[in-house]
Formats: structure tokens, sequence, C-alpha cells
């Protein structure tokens, strides 16, 4: 057992931890907000590789393991930065592992320049993709349909939907036009795989949301005095935080190990992907909401930066569904197992 | 990084695993359900006889140098087996305090007795009116010649009633500060004075109260100096943070796991394609995922030649708590029947759910209080100030 990262993940780690402080400071955040989506930022996170990360050599990227994602994905979200970094990623890796003619004409795009592919997490209801990540931003998304994988040129840029956490979000029709990318048993495949590969990201990037927010609350106590102590002094703030670090602390380990899983405990990578972004969902939900509330009134105020988080972990991970969801996923995974050997 | 333990680390979880199919038989069972006993006489030989006692010390005293990523696998299953193993681990927690602290006598005399599993070593630190505050400790030793003579009573003495020897935290001045007039003796227990009470748990497992009349002890059993209690109590506490976690729970979710697989609703549909009962079993089986990792680290930690703290600490809180969480949520899910207790035959495995669900209770406050952990975490791992 190694729990710290390789020397070359430390590298990665510090990278995108100067990028993000340089690039992605709370200010551009807020300037972000009425459409989630900052092409600028977006941009230099292409300069950055982002997408060439996530997809082979010879699809023409750097054939970064899902755990160096995932340490990424972490520091993304500790920046809450407002671009569609995990969609794009699972969308490009999808693409090259599909392969074929036509998949293969979509990754190109993707890597060419400013067009950005999206996936869509769900099969579309009534023709409409419903709540794409990324959407509102989007070129082209990938979905999955009655037993085929597609891919849909978005015309008109889509109309961003109102949200929670202030995500590029968009409900997008998908009645004519897509190409089929793969059919069948392959194509649903590749489709659970790619949603896997998000679970895992999602995991990681929401670690790095509640370690902020934990972050924020502590730097609070300690400095907010009320009956002549700091309140992190009393039991009551203080207790609430430690449970919250604990349960970050352990989601990080769940969500390291499930994108190491993915590369090397085959077998239980599909289980680990839904328990970590189940367990890092909740985990974040309840450090951003204690951390909110021991600030007092002032969490309550658009000014302080906790509602930022306090929101982003609610919503993010909303749009594959709730963290009950996510559980009963992977327990049918663990059923299965432990099933055939009944 | 890598979340493999390690082939030494496989080896010996096989071995532990072949270990106890052979010697946690339904007898051993049997009589730890009957008796309330956690502590086995002959399992307790057994372990000895196999290595499986005290691998992770060092070869010159009968250990094998195991790393502290291999004795944890060990460890995990004996707790996911549900073996008895606390007499054992408090035996070898005092002989480790001893090797460390002890007098060169007392390493030749005690610390070979309890790696052979010739005598058993209780704790005999919490009082009545000191429990978390454990340096309030009042029980009292006067010192006579080359011996001392001791008075007072000590709360939940697990155990005592099997063991030897009590570890006893005294008060030996109570002139100064309550962390500096503290001593610790190696009492032992068959002697006059000693009385021992049983005390019956919400779990079924039996503790018991331990009175000291004019017990006298030698100096010689004096472990460490004069009003050095607190320093003996700080580094025995070390010891304890590299256990295992999520044992407890993993052996519950299993049965659950089981019943979820082979019962159905009233409409004739498998229980594990409830959507519910799908997801109580999907949160438990992430939360011990998390206890276990927690618990994995601390021992990772300790391999890289630093003692666990707070991580010791964040694994304890979340395990025992979660175990809390999951055995009510267990019994909810399964509905009027989950309160049938182990005896009848409509009983989920053998009520292991109500069973769980009593247990939890001690487990969050043994080896630390809930509210212990956190002051711990919230003021040496987030810095945030003292009360």
């Amino acid at each position: 057992m190694d729990l710290n990262p390789s020397e070359e993940q430390q590298q990665l780690i510090d990278a995108f931890s100067a990028f993000y402080a340089k690039e992605c400071p709370v200010e551009r955040v807020r300037a972000a907000e009425s459409s989630g989506h900052d092409a600028d930022l977006w941009a230099s996170l292409r300069t950055m590789g982002a997408l060439e990360m996530a997809i082979d050599e010879q699809s023409g990227g750097w054939d970064a393991s899902l755990l160096d994602m995932a340490l990424v994905a972490e520091q993304h979200g500790s920046y809450l930065a407002p671009a569609p970094l995990i969609e794009a990623q699972v969308a490009a890796r999808l693409l090259a592992r599909t392969g074929g003619h036509a998949a293969a004409a979509a990754l190109g795009r993707a890597l060419g320049g400013d067009h950005l592919v999206t996936i869509a997490l769900h099969p579309p209801r009534g023709g409409v993709l419903a709540l794409v990540p990324g959407g509102s931003a989007a070129d082209e998304v990938i979905f999955f349909d009655q037993g085929q994988l597609k891919c849909v040129a978005i015309v008109d840029r889509a109309r961003p939907v109102p949200n929670t956490g202030s995500m590029p979000l968009a409900d997008i029709a998908v009645d004519s036009g897509s190409v089929v990318l793969e059919s069948g048993e392959p194509a649903e495949q590749l489709f659970e795989s790619a949603r896997d590969d998000w679970l895992v990201l999602m995991a990681n990037a929401l670690v790095g949301v509640g370690s902020r927010s934990i972050e924020l609350g502590v730097d609070y106590a300690k400095e907010r005095h009320a009956f002549g102590v700091p309140i992190g002094s009393f039991q009551a703030v203080a207790h609430g935080l430690a449970d919250a670090a604990t349960a970050v602390e352990g989601g990080k380990l769940i969500a390291r190990e499930a994108a190491w899983a993915a590369d090397d405990e085959a077998a239980r990578a599909r289980e680990l992907a839904c328990f970590s972004c189940g367990f890092c969902a909740e985990a974040a939900r309840e450090a951003s909401y204690r951390s909110l509330h021991y600030h007092g009134g002032y969490g309550f105020m658009l000014e302080f930066d906790i509602q930022l988080y306090f929101r982003r972990a609610r919503a993010w991970p909303a749009v594959f569904g709730e963290p009950t969801h996510m559980y009963a996923r992977g327990a049918v995974e663990r059923l299965s197992a432990v099933g055939s050997g009944l | 990084m890598d979340f493999r333990l390690g082939e030494g680390s496989d080896a010996l979880r096989d071995e532990a695993r072949r270990f106890l199919d052979d010697n946690f038989t339904e007898d051993v069972r049997e009589r730890m359900h009957s008796t309330g006993v956690h502590h086995d006489r002959d399992f307790h030989k057994a372990r000895v006889e196999h290595g499986m006692l005290a691998p992770g010390w060092p070869v010159e005293y009968g250990g094998q140098g195991r790393d502290a990523l291999e004795v944890l696998a060990m460890a995990e299953e004996f707790q996911t087996a549900g073996a008895p193993t606390y007499a054992g681990s408090t035996t070898l927690m005092v002989a480790n305090v001893i090797r460390h602290m002890g007098t060169e006598e007392q390493k030749r005399l005690i610390v070979p007795q309890a790696l052979a599993g010739e005598i058993v070593i209780v704790l005999g630190f919490t009082e009545p009116e000191a429990g978390s505050d454990v340096a309030a400790a009042q029980t009292r030793a006067v010192r006579d010649g080359e011996e001392w003579v001791i008075n007072g009573q000590k709360m939940f003495t697990t155990n005592a009633q099997e063991a030897d020897y009590v570890f006893l935290l005294t008060r030996t001045n109570p002139e100064v500060a309550k962390h500096k007039g503290l001593t610790t003796f190696l009492v032992p227990l068959r002697q006059p004075g000693v009385e021992i009470q049983p005390v019956f748990t919400v779990s079924g497992e039996r503790t018991n109260l331990t009175f000291y009349s004019d017990v006298r002890v030698d100096d010689s059993l004096r472990i460490g100096e004069v009003d050095g209690g607190w320093d003996i109590m700080t580094v025995g506490l070390t010891f304890e943070r590299s256990l295992p976690q999520g044992g407890d729970s993993r052996r519950l979710l299993r049965a659950m796991e089981r019943w979820a697989l082979t019962s159905v609703d009233d409409a004739g549909r498998a229980k594990s394609e409830d959507a519910d009962v799908q997801a109580r079993l999907g949160r438990a089986a992430a939360e011990i995922e998390v206890s276990t990792l927690l618990a994995r680290r601390c021992a990772w930690v300790q391999n890289a030649g630093t003692l666990p703290g707070v991580e010791g600490s964040m694994a304890k809180l979340f395990a025992t708590e979660a175990l809390t969480r999951q055995s009510a949520d267990f019994m909810d899910m399964l509905g009027p029947d989950g309160i049938r207790a182990d005896g009848d035959p409509a009983a989920v495995a053998h009520g292991i759910a109500e069973y769980s669900y009593r247990f939890a209770l001690g487990t969050t406050t043994y080896g630390g209080t809930s509210e212990i952990q956190r002051n711990i975490i919230a003021q040496r791992g987030l810095g945030l100030p003292r009360a």
C-alpha cells in the first residue's frame, strides 16, 4: 500500500494547483455565475492538455490513468472552476475507446479547436436529453439511446437551465441528425464505463469541494469571536467540523481508490465508482453545510464564498442522480458478485 | 499510489482465514454467546501455537517481525469473523508498554509469559467518577516499604475473571495537578482484597467492577516512575492506534446481502431487486470501505515510521459511528422481523442486526468516546483552539 502520489503525480497536482490558483481566483468563479462557463478558462485548460491527458497515445493523447485525472479533478473541484472539464474528458475518453470512423471523426473535432463535445449521463426521454452537463457550452453531445451510442451536433447554442449550482446545464432535443457510433452490447458497455469514469472524477472533484469547505469553516471558526473566545473552541462547532473533516478524509481515500481500481482492480471498479461518488457527494454536502452554518448570518450572504461551495456540492453530482441512486447501483454490482457465490 | 496491502499481507490474511476455519469453532462461538465473555482460553492458546497472537513482535520475543499492514490484514480477518480477541489485545498492549518502558526484570519475567499465552492482563483505568477524564482516577496507592497498598474501585475491568494481572492506574500523589500524581502497577488479581463483581451489558457482553481493599503489590511491579503514570498511559494509548475497523460491519453486511438474495417480498419479488434494499446495502458497503481505508491508512503511516495520531481518531470515530447507523438501518430494513433475537429460528442470521444494534453502543465509548475523538481531531487535526 502506498497512499502517496508518485513523483510524477505530485508534479501534476502542483502544476494544476498553481494553474487554478492563478487562473481561477474566486472572482472569476463569481464572474461566470450567470452562465457557469468561462470560455477563456476552458481555452487555458485546453492549452494545459486537459483533453489530451484523457486519451491514449494512439489517439493523440498522453494516456493518463484515471487516477491522474482524478488528482486534477480534485484541484478543479476545490477551485469550483467554471469549465466543463470532467464531461469533456469523459466524452473524449469514450470516443477514443469506441473506435471506428464516426467516433474518430468526433474525437478529431473535440481535439481540433473551439469545439466542445460533452456527454449526456442518461438516455433521452421524449426526445430530450435532460440537464446535460456542459450542455449550454457544448457544440456536440454523445448519448446512449435504445442500444445505440450516438452523437449529435448542437446547431444553435442550447439555452442554459438556471440551476442551484450555477452550472452550464442544458436540455437538448435530439430528434434528428444524430450519428451512430456503436451498437448493441459494446455500445452499452462503453456507455456504462463512461458513466463510471464520470462518477469517479466527480467523486474526486467533490473531495476538493469538501476539503475547501472545511478550510473555510475552520479559518472562520478560528477568527470569529463570540462570548470572548473563538467560536472554534466551542464543542458544538468543533465537533461538527471534526465529523465533516473525517468524512471528507475518508472520501478522499475511497475516491482515489476508485480511480486506482479502474486500472488495477477491474472486478471492483464499478461498485467503487458508485460508492465513492455517493459517499463524496454526501460528505461534501455535509462539510459545506456545516461550514456555512458556522459562519452564522454571514454564511447566508452572497458575499461569503462558502455559499458557492454549498450550492455546488448539492448540484454538481445531482445531474447523475441522488447519492441513494449511486449506492443502489453499486449494491446491484456487489449483489451479483455475492449471488454468484451462493 | 497503490491500494493493495501487499503480498505479505495477503499471505498472512490467508493464514488467518485457515486458522479461523479450524479454530473458531461452533463450540467457541457458543461459549462466547452463553457467557458473554469475549475471551476463550483454548482459542487464545491456539493463536499462540499458530503464530496468530503477536506476529508483529520482533523474532527475539517470539514474534515474526511482521509489519503493521501485515498484522492489520490478519486482524481484519479476526474482527470480521467476530473471534474473541479482546483479552489478547489488552495483554499485548501492556506487554508492549513493558517492552518500551519497563525494567529489565519486568521485560524478562512478564513479556515472555504474555506472548506465550500463559498470562492474561486486563486494563484498570476507568473509575466510577473518571471515564473520559481518565487522569481523574482516585484509586490510591500508598507506599509501605518495598510494597504499595492499594485501595479503590475500577469500572469495566473486562475479562478480570479470566486474568492474572490488572494494569492499574493509581493516584500516588493527591497534592499535585491530576496528571502529575499518577502511577501504574501490574497488580496480581488472584490475591486477597481483590473483589471481582460481574457487570452485564446491553449487548450481552460481560464486564466487571473490581474493588481493591488493602491490596498489596511489590514495588518491582510498578511500571515506570512514581508519579510518572501519565507518560505510561500516553505511550500505551499510542499502541492502540492501528486497530482494524469495519469488521463488525462487514460481517453484518454479508448477512444482510445473503438475506436480500434469498428472501422475497409479499409479491414474490426478490428483496435484492428492491431499490430501497439496494440503497441501504450500498450505503453500508460504501461506509465500510471508508472505515477499512481509514484504518489501513493508520497502519500505512505506522509502516512509514510515524505514530498515527489524528488518523487513529478518525478511523475509530468513523467506523464505530457507522456501525451504529448501519445496525439501526438494517433493523428497519428487515421490518418487524428485525427485532427477532438469537434463539428464535425466524431471526435473520441469528438476529445479527439487532445484536449489532446493541453491540454498537459500547464501541462508540470504549477506547475513547466519540466526543474525545472529535476533540482530538478538532484540536490536533484542524488546529481549532481548546475550550
